[in-house]
């Protein structure tokens, strides 16, 4: 008897919570929805600074190098265009998985009018959650699916960070000049090494333009790749880049977000380019320089859009000439004598134009050329839109990079 | 000779019934206490002021209507697996195998859902995810169960091994189903047709997963309580000896629980994949499987008190997602305020269980 009052009790208790739950949202989804319609008439014209609302999903945090490089942008952003803190909110460490989906349209409810979205694996909850709110802009960085989506507050950004790759790969080519000159290293020993993330087109195109930077100054260079499979792994990356510099590499360079690989590198006294941040603060013997993303520019034009009434492109993506792209400060006590007079030399003939990183006459894939195989047809015929005028165009017809050959001179171990 | 013993001056003694309204007010102080503690601890550390993050906690958990169906979705899945842990438990398996067992079922739904996903009508396609789902995650019991009955091996270090072979299992399927080719994610699985999603069920994208839940609660708690079956496996968790002696099979037992807790937990993996992730990956578990645990022990394997507990436990988890971002407090500060809540309530049972007595009171008694 006793136990079934108990029973009873908690039964009852459970469903007033569960009805308490219920009553309480109804409440809150008939102000959620006056709000929201308020906003929908808003986006469709001008906004004053006052009105706009921003919403950010990361998926780290200011611990962790990529996410922190977004921060910075957004900040800048912010004091460019006069935003005060109320106007931007910020989600941080949101997996790649429903919980993107749900922080989306949590931003949308809460009457963001432009939602950014930075991991490559937020894409496809960030087009579920762009068709239930057309009035709300979402932009996705690092993704390449918002043309072919069909909705048109849907929007890719990237920046042409195999620009800033190239210019690292100079420095790198340039320091193994100096060992070959010393006498450390002969010319066939100039093996590169390169922590990779995964082996898609975002890393493919990142290693191949630094490599290529690399080859413009030292053209005896090899480089073997080999992957962590893992965005952030402080350990993985230490672990590769120590194999890697077992295996004969003499200077080692990562596309994966932490300091594991500059780390091993200090250690082991091998020269290292990192990525993001600048590694000197673990690294302080061996990083050369970082190549790295400037995302204010972006942020600041998409938020101007959209307080202006006008459209966001599609895909977005600028480079060295924007200020998108740059490298961090030039480590003097590892680089090679004139290396910041060549540095230069690469950074305005690439904002000028002259200079095009994925040059065809400067690679060959399996011993011919990208023209010649793509000629031949078969696999290669679907490069064909990307070259012309002599080069590969990286990152023009979508801002996702697209380049993934793997062309000679280049070992990728994937296991 | 015998020297007085000094009486200490507070003593607890065993409790012999405590009345339940006593026990919920001793329940409730601990909450309000915990509360209080954990106010002072917010203003101490982040300089808040308590009641606002409170109510952020408040309005990020149910503060609009989607907000509240997603901690109604986070507190279904997590009572699923408490509910299928319960056997296992009450017969003193420690099966912290969960979280492979979820994996397993995901993985198999999320099979069917790439593979038959156009092949089949949606029912028929939710029906095999059902029975696929639940086959995987019963597999993944059954294999520690039949060890543990027949040589005896240590249940808590199989299934937890287990848990990383499964999860070895979906990174080698992720190989397969990665889109596009060498991300490592698969993304969202039949966005265009919504094949093998659950389907709305009373005007909510989440009415099916409510209805299987509840169905599952309300049979767990039948079964626990009311079968032959049920019965023998509260005997065998007090006692093998005394169940062997009963004529109760003891190796079967084992064996059937695991089977029952193991699919339990394979169909909480489609609840996940398929009635809200639509995605695979090697943190579709994200460590329900081991929150689960708790609470299961803390509704003392009370079905009906797992929804209060795993409601609650959603709740300060989604409330701080918004917390975080409103205050720009790291996830962590709500962390901090969910295990003094815990610390209290667990505690709290302490209290329920003993009484203390002061010196003076018990010579009052004499």
């Amino acid at each position: 008897m006793k136990k079934a009052v108990s029973f009873l009790l908690i039964a009852g208790l459970a469903v007033s919570m569960l009805a308490g739950c219920g009553s309480e949202n109804n409440g809150a989804a008939g102000n959620g929805g006056t709000s929201n319609a308020a906003d929908g008439t808003e986006a469709g014209g001008a906004q004053a600074v006052s009105d706009v609302k921003v919403g950010v999903i990361y998926i780290g945090d200011e611990n962790e190098g990529y996410s922190a490089a977004h921060m910075t942008g957004i900040d800048e952003m912010m004091s460019e265009l006069g935003l005060s803190d109320a106007q931007v909110i910020e989600k941080t460490n949101v997996p790649e998985d429903e919980s993107c989906y749900d922080a989306a349209v949590d931003l949308a409810e809460q009457g963001c009018n432009i939602i950014f979205g930075t991991s490559f694996g937020f894409e496809s909850y960030l087009l579920q959650a762009a068709a239930e709110y057309p009035e709300v802009q979402f932009c996705h960085g690092t993704g390449y699916q918002a043309a072919s989506s069909g909705l048109s507050n849907m929007h890719n950004y990237f920046t042409a960070v195999y620009e800033s790759r190239y210019v690292s790969g100079v420095v790198a080519g340039l320091k193994l000049n100096e060992m070959i000159a010393d006498g450390t290293i002969t010319e066939d020993e100039a093996k590169m090494g390169y922590v990779g993330a995964y082996p898609y087109a975002e890393v493919i195109s990142g290693f191949t333009s630094f490599y290529l930077g690399a080859k413009s100054v030292c053209p005896s260079v090899t480089m073997e790749v080999q992957y962590t499979n893992s965005w952030a792994d402080m350990s993985g990356e230490a672990e590769v880049a120590t194999k890697l510099i077992d295996d004969g590499c003499v200077l080692i360079s990562q596309h994966a977000d932490t300091t594991g690989a500059p780390s091993a590198c200090q250690e082991k006294g091998v020269p290292c380019v990192g990525y993001n941040i600048d590694m000197t603060s673990v690294a302080p013997d061996s990083a050369l320089t970082s190549a790295s993303i400037n995302w204010g520019p972006y942020y600041t034009y998409a938020v101007q859009c959209v307080m202006n009434g006008e459209e966001i492109v599609t895909d977005w993506c600028q480079g060295y000439a924007e200020g998108a792209d740059r490298i961090t400060a030039l480590n003097e006590n590892v680089i090679a004598e004139g290396t910041q007079e060549k540095v230069t030399e690469v950074e305005t003939s690439l904002k000028e134009g002259t200079l095009h990183v994925f040059d065809t006459a400067t690679f060959t894939v399996n011993g011919s050329s990208l023209e010649d195989l793509i000629a031949g047809g078969g696999d290669y015929e679907k490069y064909a839109a990307y070259v012309s005028d002599g080069y590969f165009h990286e990152s023009e017809l979508a801002s996702a990079p697209a380049f993934d050959l793997i062309i000679d001179g280049i070992t990728s171990v994937t296991e | 000779m015998s020297k007085e013993v000094k009486e200490p001056l507070v003593r607890m003694t065993k409790r012999d019934t405590i009345g339940t309204a006593k026990a919920w007010g001793i329940r409730l102080a601990a909450v309000l206490l915990s509360l209080v503690v954990a106010g002072l601890v917010i203003v101490a550390i982040t300089k808040q002021n308590p009641i606002q993050v409170y109510l952020g906690i408040v309005d990020g958990a149910v503060g609009t209507n989607r907000r509240a169906w997603v901690t109604v979705r986070e507190t279904l899945a997590l009572l699923c697996i408490a509910i299928g842990l319960t056997p296992a438990f009450k017969m003193k398996f420690w099966n912290i195998g969960a979280e492979g067992q979820i994996l397993m079922g995901g993985t198999a739904t999320a099979a069917l859902m790439i593979y038959a996903g156009d092949a089949l009508p949606n029912w028929l396609l939710l029906v095999l995810i059902f029975i696929a789902s639940a086959a995987a995650g019963l597999i993944w019991g059954l294999i520690p169960a039949v060890f543990k009955a027949y040589f005896n091996t240590n249940e808590t270090l199989f299934t937890l091994m287990l848990n990383y072979v499964a999860m070895q299992i979906v990174t080698f399927c992720i190989v397969f189903w990665e889109n596009p080719a060498g991300s490592n994610t698969v993304g969202i699985i039949g966005a265009a047709g919504q094949k093998g999603w659950f389907p709305s069920l009373f005007g909510n994208i989440y009415g099916l997963n409510v209805v299987i839940v509840l169905i599952l609660t309300l049979g767990m708690y039948i079964y626990m309580k009311y079968s032959k079956q049920g019965y023998e496996i509260a005997v065998v968790g007090e006692s093998q000896n005394t169940a062997r002696y009963a004529g109760i099979n003891v190796k079967r037992v084992i064996i059937r629980t695991m089977m029952i807790s193991g699919g339990i937990c394979g169909l909480a993996g489609s609840l996940i994949v398929s009635g809200a992730s639509h995605t695979i990956s090697t943190s579709t578990a994200g460590g329900r499987g081991f929150t689960a645990i708790i609470v299961a022990w803390m509704s003392k394997f009370n079905p009906f008190a797992m929804i209060l507990v795993s409601a609650f436990l959603v709740f300060m988890q989604q409330g701080a997602i918004q917390v975080a971002s409103q205050f720009g407090l790291n996830e962590n500060a709500s962390d901090i305020i969910t295990g003094i809540l815990l610390f209290f309530l667990i505690g709290c049972e302490f209290f329920i269980n003993y009484k203390l007595e002061l010196r003076k009171n018990r010579k009052e008694g004499k």
